[in-house]
């Protein structure tokens, strides 16, 4: 017989066993997938022992869909339909991105997110994701034998919400259940500080394939704060290789270069930036399809001429983010060097120059980040007490409305630490006026036409009022996650609104739908299968966890209350043993209803007591 | 979620505008610990949201009482008195003199492209800023003159105004 579990006071672990939970770092050169192993993070490789999955997805006209090394080995000779840093694509429009004319892909503009055409059809940045992050999963439920109850993934901290949301919706697409979505510097910060057990003011300068992040942390008895972040999400190593193509460019003098050719000069480009690492100059030849060719030397001194702009770019967010810290660089004591491109000496050499420190790379930058969001992984999915650190995360950018006059009214400040939520309270224009548009913004301009439009949405039904009488409020709740929710009411009748912010980039739910029905063809896996699993899964669990909650706080509620809950479990129970997923997923709603006002006493209880070791302690 | 509990209550401290800011983080740590999301995910969905709330609500309280400005907002608020209500403009001459002047001294910093210039002026600021602290702190904790601790509440937002327009032009000498 088994051993009853009894959580340590004031936890509500559940008793279970360990749970498969990765941390991946999905980016934008290369992808990666770590987990937790007998309490250490480590890297999961694939069959050939290779631990980077190159973020590169090519499509076949028959369907078939390589991922990684595969596709990245076909990118010259199939240039349209090899997606090579699609996470630069994620929540854009293609007014977003600075250099379309110079990739090789055939975009399609669409309202909100663009596309790109391939051989097997129109595919979103959002499915490419999806398919980098299944071959990880697949990678992962292979190494840990068996089925994965979630993920954290990883994501650019100046991501904004369309951004993000993105990256939720290709994880669900590739039927991964995330755990949260963590800021790279924050996930680095954490394998970084627990190795190091670091405490004071850090600064972690992530400087990636295509995005940079400078998030300014303090580190103090295992919480992890965050205290400002900045960065600039379109800002990466591929802009250093865009330096060298046009340099290559200018040496060979070619004619109009095809498709193929352009995407051979940018990987020679790309070859010659990493051979600068470590040599001081690198030879760079070259045969294009035309028969044209070039032969020059590049030496580290001129490379770092024509970058010193780029370099510098990634020294104003710095600045900004520790003046929103209120800090200057002396009150830094450690730097963290995380991302491929924090190998360039150019970049090293002007980090030292800034903080007038060394910065630490003794953790290898490429992997730094998905041990960290494994850690993290293993911590949400209740694999350990979790009492050990807190992370504490910011929001990257402004949140607010547009409002008369096309002017951006901000409702939640850049560097707000999440969860949080904000009202707002706004009124009618007109006499009369009986619906009002809301329009939700990201970002730090005044001009609403400069900042990011997250959705938009109408509140109706207001009643006839002259103007300036009615009350509309609008809250904002972000998640721990960083998304945002808008909702909105008129307070004197309760007419109310509100939206989950995803329509600015036109995915809809169906879209989701769709694209995971397209991807399951695909894999010939079985989606209703799937959804069962998932759904027995979730109840499972939750009976467990209500049993585990009555076990330990059962004085909480009375006879009649104890009934209810047991009554819930029991009705569950029976749905068990059935193959609907719609209606379990009904038993565990209605389940979950039935323990709310356990769960508010139970957590009210906890922050009693949370405050009374408190008063203890200050008195001691 | 007890909703009629203060900031103070809610994290253990007196209601004065002369804050123990170890304290206010160590409560803030322990709450945030006991409440956060990250303590909940594993667990059903009714108490991952019931974790959302109280760590909004904990998030918000910090925010409220760590700031200077909004510190002295809220304890008035809790005097019945809406500090930053826009029908609410008294100001001492002197004071608006005072703001003209550093607004003119930014002026010629941004002009004359000079991060010295900048940066005594944010020095000086800070310094004004420090001392309206202070006498907010009498106001409202010794004294208790509401009607003056208005006027330096909305003096203190004042500078934090000044300061943020400073920074925008650090940033733009920098860009």
């Amino acid at each position: 017989m088994a051993l009853l579990q009894i959580a340590e006071p004031g936890m509500s672990a559940a008793p279970h066993q360990h749970r498969l939970a990765v941390g991946i770092d999905l980016g934008t050169t290369n992808s990666l997938v770590a987990t937790v192993r007998s309490g250490m993070a480590v890297v999961l490789d694939d069959e050939a022992g290779r631990s980077l999955l190159p973020s590169v997805v090519r499509y076949h006209a028959d369907g078939v869909v390589d991922v990684g090394h595969v596709a990245q080995s076909a990118q010259n000779r199939d240039p349209h339909n090899t997606i090579v840093s699609a996470k630069r694509f994620m929540g854009r429009g293609l007014a977003d991105i600075e250099d379309v004319a110079s990739l090789p892909y055939r975009f399609v503009d669409a309202p909100g997110m663009l596309q790109l055409k391939t051989a097997a059809g129109v595919r979103s940045p959002v499915e490419i994701s999806a398919e980098i992050l299944r071959a990880l999963r697949q990678r992962a439920e292979a190494a840990l034998g068996g089925e994965l109850v979630g993920a954290v993934i990883t994501v650019p901290a100046y991501f904004d919400d369309a951004q993000r949301q993105a990256t939720k919706d290709a994880a669900q697409v590739a039927g991964l259940n995330v755990l949260r979505l963590l800021n790279e510097p924050t996930a680095a910060a954490i394998a970084y500080g627990l190795d190091n057990a670091a405490e004071g003011v850090y600064a972690v300068y992530d400087f990636g394939g295509g995005t940079f992040d400078i998030s300014i942390l303090r580190l103090s008895r295992g919480v992890f704060e965050v205290l400002a972040t900045h960065g600039d999400s379109a800002l990466g190593g591929d802009d250093f290789d865009q330096r060298v193509f046009c340099w290559i460019l200018e040496q060979g003098r070619f004619a109009p270069l095809s498709a193929n050719d352009a995407r051979l000069l940018l990987t020679k480009a790309r070859d010659a930036k990493e051979a600068l690492t470590e040599h001081t100059e690198v030879r760079v030849t070259a045969v294009l399809s035309t028969g044209e060719m070039m032969d020059a030397t590049l030496t580290q001194d001129e490379f770092n001429r024509m970058t010193a702009g780029l370099v510098n770019k990634t020294l104003v967010p710095t600045r900004k983010a520790l003046r929103d810290a209120g800090l200057s660089a002396d009150d830094v004591k450690g730097v963290v060097m995380v991302g491929g491109s924090t190998r360039m000496p150019c970049i090293r050499q002007a980090v030292a120059d800034f903080f007038r420190q060394t910065p630490l790379t003794n953790l290898d930058p490429d992997k730094v980040v998905a041990l960290g969001a494994a850690t993290q992984a293993d911590v949400l999915a209740g694999n350990r007490a979790g009492d050990d650190w807190l992370l504490l995360d910011v929001i990257p950018l402004s949140l607010g409305l547009e409002t008369m006059g096309g002017l951006t009214e901000k409702v939640i400040p850049r560097n707000t630490t999440i969860p949080t939520a904000r009202a707002q309270e706004f009124t009618t224009f007109k006499d009369g006026q009986t619906a009002m548009s809301v329009h939700v913004l990201q970002g730090e301009r005044e001009l609403a036409t400069d900042c990011r439009s997250l959705a938009r949405f109408e509140l109706r039904g207001i009643p006839p009022m002259v103007a300036g009488a009615a009350r509309i409020r609008v809250t904002f709740q972000v998640d721990a996650d960083g998304l945002l929710s808008v909702s909105a009411r008129e307070q004197s009748t309760g007419v109310e609104a509100s939206v989950q912010v995803k329509p600015s980039y036109g995915l809809a739910d169906s879209d989701i739908t769709r694209m995971l029905k397209d991807a399951f063809t695909h894999a010939r896996d079985d989606m209703y299968a799937r959804a069962l699993t998932e759904q027995i899964v979730e109840a499972q669990g939750l009976i467990a966890a209500t049993r585990a909650a009555l076990a330990e706080d059962g004085a909480l509620l009375n006879a009649a209350e104890t009934a209810a809950v047991e009554a819930g479990i029991a009705s569950l129970e029976t749905l068990l043993g059935g193959s609907d997923h719609h209606a379990l997923k009904r038993g565990v709603e209605a389940l979950n209803a039935a323990t709310t006002e356990f769960a508010q006493r139970r957590m009210d209880r906890n922050v009693r007591r949370a405050m009374a070791g408190q008063k203890l302690e200050n008195f001691g | 979620m007890d909703f009629s509990q203060t900031h103070f209550e809610l994290f253990g401290l007196p209601a004065t505008y002369a804050l123990d800011r170890e304290r206010l983080d160590a409560a803030y740590r322990e709450l945030q610990n006991t409440v956060h999301p990250d303590r909940f995910a594993a667990q059903p969905e009714a108490e991952q949201r019931l974790a959302m709330q109280w760590a909004t609500r904990v998030n918000e309280a910090y925010q409220m009482l760590k700031h200077p400005v909004n510190r002295g907002v809220y304890l008035l608020s809790l005097q019945g008195i809406d500090a930053l209500h826009a029908g609410n403009t008294r100001m001492a001459p002197a004071f608006l003199m005072q703001q003209m002047e550093w607004r003119e001294a930014i002026e010629n910093a941004r002009a004359q492209r000079s991060p010295d210039a900048l940066d005594a002026l944010t020095d000086d600021l800070r310094a004004v800023h420090r001392r309206i602290e202070t006498q907010l702190g009498d106001l409202l904790d010794g004294v208790r003159d509401y009607a003056a601790a208005t006027e330096a509440v909305r003096q203190l937002r004042f500078m934090d105004k000044l300061i943020a327009e400073v920074g925008d032009v650090y940033e733009e000498l920098e860009t």
